[in-house]
């Protein structure tokens, strides 16, 4: 047993109190908007400051987002970029970080400096703006899922992951008479799993996230990211269509509970997946910083 | 195997070239599997950086960039010129300062005091709430924030509460907005900052802390000479890294949470670019806008990676 002085112990506690405090704040706008979306609309838009638990109850709100088809729509979208998106940028991160990774390539240093100048020089959004559009992707899914597919500090993970592998087992892989992408698909992949799993998850949880490539390039609102849907709800407050039959008090109140239902409605599963992937994506910023 | 290199480069050109097929045929499969991100490369990255001539003619979308007239820098004059080059570099730069006072030092605090806990559990506990904003997205946190700061919203309520004023709309409050996107920005990040320094922090010797208590040292001598001295090059490093950064804030928090009432505080050098390029549809002034800004951030950026290298003997690159 380790004595401690009363200074430490006072140390300690205030610590742990301040640290309590510090996630309480950092938590409570989350449950302010739990409490919030099922709250009785009425009874919200009269009160004033915080809650502690929901001021009435009432499902009112996610009624009427359920019902809304905008939400699905965008969800769907979502799922098929988040799935298409990290399928394309996978590939080509892993082909690309394959190539780079083989010092005895003639043409892997110029290539790696090619890469490398991206990082600290870009066109700028209009340059980039105007490709997309020569290209005529322009309102079409690939105008999402093209553009940012490979993001070099995830290439650069990948192409360290693949230093790691050692040559022996290559070798050995090749006198048996694999070679190309069937070496790479059975013998070297399965060797750095880990940075795959944690590359899968920062470029599923970007576009994810992502909705600035969706305002810039889709004018066509089918095509559109949850997180665009989310934008008009939240921000730009486009809600009109949900009012519907009601009438103008009645949804004054529910236009605000809606919001806060809307974003539960997004956040929820995020919520559910995060505490088990949290330490993968804590590991991928320590894998990135060693190299960066 | 370093010599045969040199030695390849003086038998000329010729020998390069027999070289360079001969390795391209005996790696063609792996080359072959490079093409698709090679071509990425080339369309989305280098081929915008041929589109920053935009900045240099007078673009129209139907003539090109070769069949447009050539103005040389007017753009850049026009921008030096005018009333915003100031305010939105003013802002870009005083909101990165705040940035570097406030939130910066979050991080690193945030991990000293998660460093002194000893139960386990706890730690893992205060880490996964302190994270968890990193993982919501930002149009949602910036809906929050909107929310909160509208009339009747929750934050409001508490400023007025407080300051006794009767404040209607915090985001249209020309004084408030810094400090809106300062404190939002900081809720979102400052948990996962911290990560980096717990990682140099459970890269300290234990040792070094057992010799200390020997000696007689206590916690807080413990703090200033073993615990601070060996996180020292990570936070060097980072803030380095972040004063290479002094000229970029990324577009998409401002663009979510602006609005012209308070654009005079409010307006930076991405946002600017982007409302003059994708709004106004005026391509080559925001062309030539978002340059400039680029080629001041690489200059920093490379300058900020030579004091590195001078400081802590290791830079970015």
């Amino acid at each position: 047993m380790i004595k401690r002085s009363l200074g430490e112990r006072v140390f300690n506690v205030v610590n742990i109190i301040l640290l309590i405090i510090l996630s309480l704040v950092t938590l409570y706008p989350f449950l302010y908007v739990v409490f919030a979306s099922f709250s009785n609309p009425l009874e919200f838009i009269k009160h004033d400051g915080a809650l502690l638990s929901p001021t009435g109850f009432s499902l009112a709100a996610y009624q009427k987002v359920f019902e809304k088809s905008e939400i699905w729509i965008g969800y769907g979208n979502t799922i098929f970029y988040v799935v298409a998106g990290t399928l394309i940028s996978m590939i080509l991160t892993i082909t690309l970080g394959y190539g780079l990774s083989k010092k005895d390539l003639k043409f892997s240093k110029p290539i790696m400096l090619m890469v490398f100048i991206t990082m600290y020089f870009g066109g700028g959004l209009l340059p980039t703006y105007m490709v997309v559009r020569n290209l005529d992707l322009l309102d079409t899914r690939w105008a999402i899922l093209l553009p940012t597919a490979i993001n070099t500090f995830n290439l650069i993970i990948m192409k360290t992951a693949f230093q790691g592998v050692p040559e022996s087992v290559e070798e050995a892989a090749i006198i048996d008479g694999a070679s190309g992408i069937r070496l790479l698909v059975s013998i070297v992949l399965p060797l750095v799993k880990p940075t795959i799993a944690v590359l899968v998850l920062y470029y599923a949880s970007s576009m994810w996230n992502s909705w600035f490539q969706a305002a810039i390039y889709l004018r066509d609102n089918t095509l559109y990211p949850l997180q665009m849907y989310l934008r008009d709800i939240l921000i730009t407050n486009e809600q009109t269509d949900m009012m519907q039959g009601t009438d103008s008090a009645e949804r004054q109140a529910l236009s605000s509970v809606i919001k806060y239902a809307t974003i539960m409605v997004s956040i929820v599963p995020m919520l559910f997946v995060y505490p088990f992937l949290q330490k993968y994506f804590a590991k991928g910023v320590m894998v990135g910083a060693v190299k960066g | 195997m370093k010599k045969t290199s040199c030695e390849k480069k003086s038998s000329g050109f010729k020998n390069w070239f027999v070289d360079a097929g001969r390795d391209l045929r005996k790696n063609k499969s792996i080359y072959l599997l490079m093409v698709p991100g090679i071509l990425f490369y080339i369309v989305f990255c280098y081929a915008p950086m041929y589109g920053v001539l935009m900045g240099f003619v007078d673009y129209s979308p139907a003539r090109g960039i070769l069949g447009s007239e050539w103005v040389g820098l007017k753009y850049f004059k026009e921008f030096f010129g005018g009333m915003y080059a100031w305010r939105v570099i003013r802002n870009t730069l005083v909101i990165n300062l705040y940035s570097l006072i406030f939130v910066f030092p979050m991080g690193i605090i945030l991990a000293l005091m998660m460093n002194e806990l000893r139960s386990m559990k706890f730690k893992k506990t205060i880490q996964t709430t302190t994270y968890l904003p990193h993982f919501i997205s930002l149009v949602v946190v910036c809906g929050m924030v909107v929310d909160f700061t509208s009339s009747s919203g929750l934050i409001t309520n508490i400023v007025n509460a407080i300051t006794g004023k009767n404040y209607t709309n915090l985001l249209y409050e020309v004084d408030m907005y810094r400090g809106i996107y300062i404190v939002s920005s900081a809720w979102k990040n400052f948990g996962w900052n911290s990560i980096i320094y717990m990682a140099a922090l459970s890269g300290i010797d234990m040792e070094l802390y057992e010799a200390a208590q020997i000696d007689g040292a206590g916690k807080w001598k413990q703090l200033l000479h073993i615990t601070i001295p060996g996180i020292l090059p990570t936070v060097v490093t980072m803030f380095i890294l972040q004063i290479g950064q002094m000229m970029t804030i990324g577009h998409e928090q401002t663009i979510l949470l602006y609005n012209p009432v308070v654009y005079e505080k409010a307006d930076v050098i991405s946002s600017f670019v982007y409302r003059y390029g994708l709004e106004n549809a005026q391509f080559s002034y925001s062309t030539a806008v978002g340059l400039f800004n680029s080629l001041v951030n690489v200059i920093l950026v490379f300058a900020a990676n030579k004091l590195s290298k001078k400081v802590t003997g290791s830079g970015i690159f």
